[in-house]
């Protein structure tokens, strides 16, 4: 697997992880309701520890811990899909780990990439520009004026 | 006791690729830790794992069970020249996350799958005298394992006597474990694997012919 192999499998296990359980199941839908796997790692819901840093180059420090709920299957052919998603909904787990093995044919990938994978990126997407215009809109910028002393 | 199925929603179990682990990861894990409870409680009971697991060769069900109830991210397994394949190191590390070792000195559990060309007993961790937890739990699966004519078990957990045999150890390995036992409160335990079966020997246990 090489590097960009890599990026883009992390963008698409991204984006099915950030994706909400109702726009998992319309992608599952669209895509036939795909049979035929099989669990290597049935849906456990757990903790993950979520690190930070300040600015992007302090000390890495403990945000908080967030439900995580993870799941791997092997499809029939082989391919080993893993998912990693926010809360506890077991089906989203599975079926973002479906797809994920699913993407790795890639003789199938343009489509299901275009089927699913672009739709919900471009929602979450619209998701974030609209919350980040909220927040934009309600901003408050503070000065300090400067003291007479100088 | 259940007999499990890993198929998904529809379809069987794919030909290649890695292996499903416990089917209810709980139960199942926790199933497995009592068997070895009661093996380690009492010496030369044989006990039956009963899961309907499968494990990448060279692994045993049996072994492959007890290192996915025991170990985990905090425990260096150690496989043996027979063990080590690629896909039965795959399987530990997908299934346990477990680190492995590389020399049987620093390992928290060892799988020995050719007990015949087995390392020493005094090759593992044995602990300290502070702390004589910090020993191995060496894994040996074998040709066999029968209650009766075999060795002679005395000790803690045993009312009087009880038997174990023990096919396709090397010809020391009765000598191995009398010093193991000499060097109590140090010294290694030992789980005995055959197919689905399990017997233990602590290191509290004589044993004699």
């Amino acid at each position: 697997m090489t590097s960009s192999d890599i990026a883009a499998r992390r963008r698409w296990m991204g984006v099915l992880a950030k994706a909400r359980p109702p726009e998992i199941d319309e992608a599952w839908s669209a895509l036939g309701a795909p049979s035929g796997y099989v669990h290597l790692r049935r849906p456990e819901t757990g903790l993950a520890m979520v690190r930070g840093r300040m600015g992007g180059d302090g000390a890495a420090f403990n945000v908080g811990e967030m439900t995580v709920t993870r799941c791997s299957v092997r499809l029939a052919d082989g391919a080993v899909g893993h998912a990693y998603v926010a809360g506890r909904d077991a089906s989203h787990a599975e079926r973002a780990a479906v797809i994920d093995a699913l993407l790795q044919d890639e003789e199938r990938r343009a489509s299901i990439e275009a089927l699913v994978i672009a739709p919900l990126e471009r929602a979450q997407a619209e998701r974030r520009d609209m919350a980040s215009r909220k927040a934009a809109a309600t901003r408050v910028d503070f000065f300090t004026m400067i003291r007479g002393e100088t | 006791m259940t007999t499990l199925s890993h198929t998904g929603p529809a379809g069987g179990v794919p030909p290649t690729g890695p292996l499903p682990g416990f089917g209810d990861p709980v139960q199942d894990a926790q199933g497995v830790f009592r068997a070895v409870l009661d093996a380690m409680a009492r010496p030369g009971t044989i006990h039956d794992l009963a899961l309907g697991i499968e494990a990448p060769a060279p692994l045993s069900a049996g072994s492959a069970a007890v290192l996915m109830a025991l170990a985990d991210f905090e425990t260096p397994v150690w496989l043996d020249g027979a063990a080590e394949s690629a896909e039965a190191a795959a399987h530990l590390r997908f299934h346990c996350g477990c680190p492995l070792a590389s020399e049987p000195a620093e390992a928290v559990f060892a799988l020995v799958a050719g007990p015949a060309l087995m390392p020493p007993l005094s090759a593992f961790a044995v602990g300290t005298e502070e702390y004589p937890d910090r020993s191995c739990t060496v894994i040996v699966q074998v040709a066999s394992l029968a209650a009766g004519a075999g060795w002679v078990l005395t000790g803690p957990g045993i009312r009087d006597r009880a038997s174990l045999r023990v096919g396709g150890l090397p010809p020391a390995f009765a000598g191995w474990v009398r010093d193991n036992h000499a060097g109590f409160p140090l010294g290694v335990d030992l789980v005995f694997t055959c197919g689905g079966r399990i017997a233990a020997l602590p290191r509290s246990t004589r044993i004699g012919e």
